[in-house]
């Protein structure tokens, strides 16, 4: 009898998947930091127009978002062609905005309201009577930080 | 030899639940921050504003109509030409008569009509704040060795901007070129 048996090899050796669990947790909690849910979905035509001075929006949580632009396709039967303000999930008229504004200020806690920002994402296409109008309800309001989305500019 | 006791928790399903939460903040997850252009807006008030005699001179008035024309002190202008002659009215380098007494006394005024392409707009404020933001550069560049940036303190910011204060008027829009509703 020897000592030193020699080892019987079956195949190849299983790649351990013990750490797996860890990788994928790492993963995990990275999109959930990075997230943020869709609370919405876009019922207008949004093409944001281009800009170079731009300002990137921290606090994802203090803007509020003010949709304006012309109704895609499936809802055009029922909201015509007319460019149209989208207020959360449903289509809105300006007079609705004040309302809206304190909606969106009663959950954030008291401290940080003043700075929230309303982010106006306006289609480039859309005519400045609408957004004037939208502005008039955001000052009545006393919502006064303003952001007019836009994208990079190549 | 005791018996090793064999408590390991079996963790083999643990991938498969935190796989499952991975998919779904994958697909819920909208990674790009919003970036735009920040304004503050003028708090409303009921009565009428008292106004304001300026020295002509101190105001840069820029119009822009229903057909995206732009109209700046009185002539027609593009657009890309506007920021080098907002710059050239804020600082006057050259002491001119009809361009603004000083930095700090330039106000702009922008007005459109209600049926103004957002977009013209919204490039005619981008270009008249690229104004400002070269400006704050240079003077910045002259001050402190560097460009303007988060990286100054806020005490060097506020006097950059203290001496090119960055004030724009916006004039309630007029009706013409309306969209029929």
């Amino acid at each position: 009898m020897s000592k030193f048996k020699k080892k019987t090899n079956k195949g190849t050796p299983k790649v351990s998947t013990a750490s797996l669990p860890d990788i994928v947790f790492m993963l995990l909690f990275f999109f959930m930091v990075a997230t943020k849910m869709r609370d919405s979905s876009i019922m207008v035509k949004n093409v944001v127009p281009a800009a170079t001075e731009l300002v990137k929006l921290e606090h994802k949580n203090l803007v509020n978002t003010i949709y304006i632009g012309v109704p895609l396709p499936q809802y055009k039967a029922v909201y015509g062609t007319a460019p149209q303000i989208q207020l959360g999930d449903k289509f809105s008229t300006p007079e609705d905005i004040p309302f809206f504004i304190e909606k969106f200020k009663a959950k954030i806690p008291e401290p940080q309201r003043p700075m929230i920002f309303t982010s106006l994402k306006v289609d480039g296409e859309v005519t400045m009577g609408i957004v004037s109008d939208v502005k008039t309800q955001l000052r009545k309001s006393g919502q006064l930080k303003l952001n007019y989305s836009a994208k990079k500019r190549q | 030899m005791a018996k090793r006791m064999d408590n390991e928790l079996n963790a083999s399903s643990m991938a498969d639940i935190a796989f499952l939460l991975l998919v779904f903040f994958l697909v819920t997850t909208t990674m790009n921050p919003d970036t735009g252009i920040t304004v503050k807006l003028p708090p409303w008030s009921e009565d009428d504003a008292e106004e304001v005699k300026l020295n002509k001179r101190n105001v840069f008035a820029v119009l822009v109509n229903a057909n995206n024309d732009l109209l700046v002190r009185g002539e027609p202008e593009e657009i890309g030409a506007l920021r080098e002659r907002a710059k050239e009215f804020i600082s006057n380098p050259t002491s001119r008569a009809d361009l603004a007494e000083a930095p700090n006394k330039a106000i702009i005024s922008l007005k459109n009509d209600r049926g103004t392409k957002y977009e013209t707009y919204l490039s005619v404020y981008n270009e008249l704040k690229a104004a400002y933001r070269e400006l704050w550069d240079t003077e910045c560049e002259r001050l402190y060795g560097m460009p303007y940036s988060d990286e100054l303190s806020i005490d060097k910011k506020k006097a950059v901007r203290a001496k090119y204060p960055f004030i724009l008027s916006e004039a309630e829009p007029t009706a013409y070129g309306e969209e029929e509703k």
